[in-house]
């Protein structure tokens, strides 16, 4: 029961960081209907930004220093909220009007780029995130105990997931992204900018992934440029568990995912660690195609 | 009776080009150029399921990694002795090893059609994405699979396959495919796959069975990728877990929507140029994959129906292009 109970901390904990990403992949999603493939880069970058921004600061040597960590996220935010801008504009934006498809071939050639890009300017073996907060054991009770740094973890997911649930329900540039991913048309008769909005949108995700690389590298220190590959396409798999395009989905998805995972790590063995996720998407497509929390519609002729 | 003599005349000269290239080429050359095929095998029946039905997989390393571990396990335990046999009954060594290998190729093929059977049975209910996401996750399954399973080699990968698939084989499985291709779209059969990727809801109101139709181009699509793998296996001696990851269904993902979607000829001319590029690019080592990306990006964006779009390079079209377009349009 304890191990369990372990393991369920340490699922929630995982999972939180899926969640992050796949809350850019559904907003994305529910925008343009593209799944962006360059999502789970613009994560590893999130990392690596951070990653120069700390040893700029020399803050390995400031353990403990929260401020110091602040700044190192607030730094790869704003660094991959950019890159998600420049993305948008230079290569989405242009194959906007074309079908669907090489719009996600380019996708596909942006996150080509930003690995092989990221190789080349920060080089292809692993880098070692200085311990910007030193890792301590808190007992939760019953044998149970959680890290500070899964703490901080939890703590910046959470505040980031309601900050954007502020965003995206109470102000108004998030009407006008609710109302965009309903209808680009009605929406710029509306007298919404609807090129503003999904700029906004790249940048908001974008922004939220690189906060999920930082957390991360808080915890596995190891960090290189392929690391994005496989927890963007499983952050992209939670968010069609969820029912992609919806927000709270996302972060059930994201949850389900990271315990699932952390069980199947646990109880079976670390080499179908990969494989639960795709099991879990197949499952839930035959069950409920539209996700947990989707709606299903069917087509207007 | 015109067929048959088109098919005799066209082993006639591959047995010849068998003889001829390998004695022109370096192993190097050789190796692209047999890397090459392989690809067309690929991009053209991933065109027989993106380009002409407009379904979108994603998993085709799933179906060709398949049968690439089918072929070899079957050549390994069974098509050896066969081999073994045939010669001691004084059989030539090509001849010896064409049924293991045909065995062996038709074997792997049906083990990826039987798999894409099973796959889009209950998937293609789905449409568009959720497709996409489903070959996806099947390919990931099938490769996580085989780095589980010790007696296909798990993670080392599998070693001592025989090389017994030559120009010959690959030539042989391209005529296959593209004449299959071809006959397809020309038929009943395709029109009914033409008419799911135009308008799905309009085809099935006309009477388009689609799920079935999407199923058959999916088997079909499965089983030329399976019969690619059994190739790749048979040429390289060597499998390993890590040739088919989700990376190589993007690239051939890539071929089929450079050529042109549902373009034969465009997913064979795009797939020859996608597996040079790489290989011209090689001089600048660590810019080759950044260059491929960029040159992807930009091709989709000044370029997005694809290199040919809809058309066919063709005889007929040539001959029409030759006279001039007056001609042409007359």
């Amino acid at each position: 029961m304890t191990e369990f109970l372990q393991q369920l901390v340490n699922g929630v904990t995982w999972g939180s960081v899926y969640a992050l990403i796949a809350l850019g992949y559904t907003m994305v999603y529910g925008i343009l209907r593209l799944i962006n493939f360059a999502h789970g880069d613009v994560y590893m970058l999130g990392a690596f930004f951070a990653y120069y921004t700390a040893r700029w600061m020399g803050a390995a040597g400031r353990n403990g220093d929260f401020s110091s960590a602040a700044i190192v996220l607030v730094a790869a935010m704003v660094g991959c909220g950019a890159v998600g801008f420049l993305i948008e504009r230079f290569a989405y934006k242009p194959v906007r009007k074309s079908s669907r498809l090489s719009a996600l071939i380019t996708a596909i050639g942006v996150s080509l780029l930003l690995e092989n890009g990221g190789i080349l300017a920060f080089g292809a073996d692993p880098k070692f995130f200085p311990q910007v907060i030193e890792s301590r054991n808190i007992p939760l009770g019953g044998g149970v105990t959680i890290s500070n740094q899964q703490v901080i973890i939890l703590a910046v997911s959470v505040a980031l997931m309601l900050a954007l649930r502020w965003i995206v329900l109470y102000t108004r540039v998030g009407k006008a992204m609710r109302a965009v991913s309903h209808n680009h048309m009605a929406a710029s008769l509306m007298g919404i900018s609807v090129d503003r909005i999904i700029t906004f949108t790249f940048v908001l995700g974008s922004m939220l992934a690189a906060a999920a690389g930082v957390l991360v590298a808080l915890q596995n220190p190891k960090i290189d440029p392929l690391m994005g590959v496989m927890p963007g396409l499983k952050a992209f798999v939670a968010a069609v568990l969820g029912g992609i395009g919806n927000i709270p989905g996302a972060v059930l998805g994201g949850l389900v995912m990271g315990i699932a995972e952390v069980m199947v790590v646990g109880y079976l063995s670390p080499t179908y660690r990969d494989a639960i996720a795709f099991v879990l998407l197949i499952l839930i497509l035959l069950v409920r195609p539209a996700g947990i929390l989707g709606r299903s519609t069917t087509e207007k002729v | 009776m015109r067929q048959a003599l088109w098919l005799t005349g066209l082993v006639a000269v591959l047995i010849v080009l068998d003889l001829i290239v390998p004695r022109l080429l370096n192993p190097y050359l050789l190796q692209v150029l047999m890397l090459c095929g392989i690809n067309i095998i690929l991009a053209v029946s991933l065109n027989l399921i993106n380009g002409f039905t407009g379904q979108f997989s994603i998993g085709h390393a799933g179906f060709m990694a398949l049968g690439a571990y089918g072929s070899a396990m079957f050549s390994l335990h069974v098509g050896r002795g066969w081999v073994a046999a045939l010669e001691r009954l004084g059989a030539p060594g090509p001849l010896a090893e064409a049924p293991a290998l045909l065995a062996a190729l038709l074997l792997g093929g049906l083990l990826a059609a039987v798999a894409g059977w099973l796959v889009g049975l209950p998937s293609l209910r789905l449409r568009g994405d959720y497709l996409a996401i489903v070959t996806l996750g099947f390919g990931e399954i099938i490769r996580v699979l085989i780095l589980n399973i010790d007696a296909v080699g798990a993670a080392r990968g599998l070693p001592g396959i025989p090389n017994w698939a030559d120009f010959f084989w690959v030539g042989l499985w391209i005529a296959a495919v593209v004449l299959a291709s071809r006959n397809l779209a020309h038929s009943t059969h395709g029109r009914a796959l033409f008419a799911i990727r135009d308008d799905e809801v309009a085809a099935e109101a006309l009477g388009v069975n689609t799920t079935a139709y999407k199923v058959l181009a999916f088997v079909i699509g499965s089983f030329f990728a399976g019969v690619a793998g059994g190739l790749f296996a048979h040429f390289l001696s060597y499998l390993n877990p890590n040739s088919f990851t989700f990376i190589k269904s993007i690239e051939v993902i890539a071929m089929v929507v450079l050529g042109g979607m549902g373009s034969i000829s465009g997913s064979v001319l795009a797939a020859i140029l996608l597996t040079l590029l790489p290989e011209l690019l090689r001089p600048v080592k660590e810019y080759r994959m950044v260059i491929y990306s960029l040159m992807l990006i930009v091709l989709m964006i000044t370029r997005p129906q694809g290199l040919l779009g809809t058309r066919e390079i063709s005889l007929a079209w040539l001959k029409r292009r030759r006279s001039g377009p007056a001609a042409g349009a007359a």
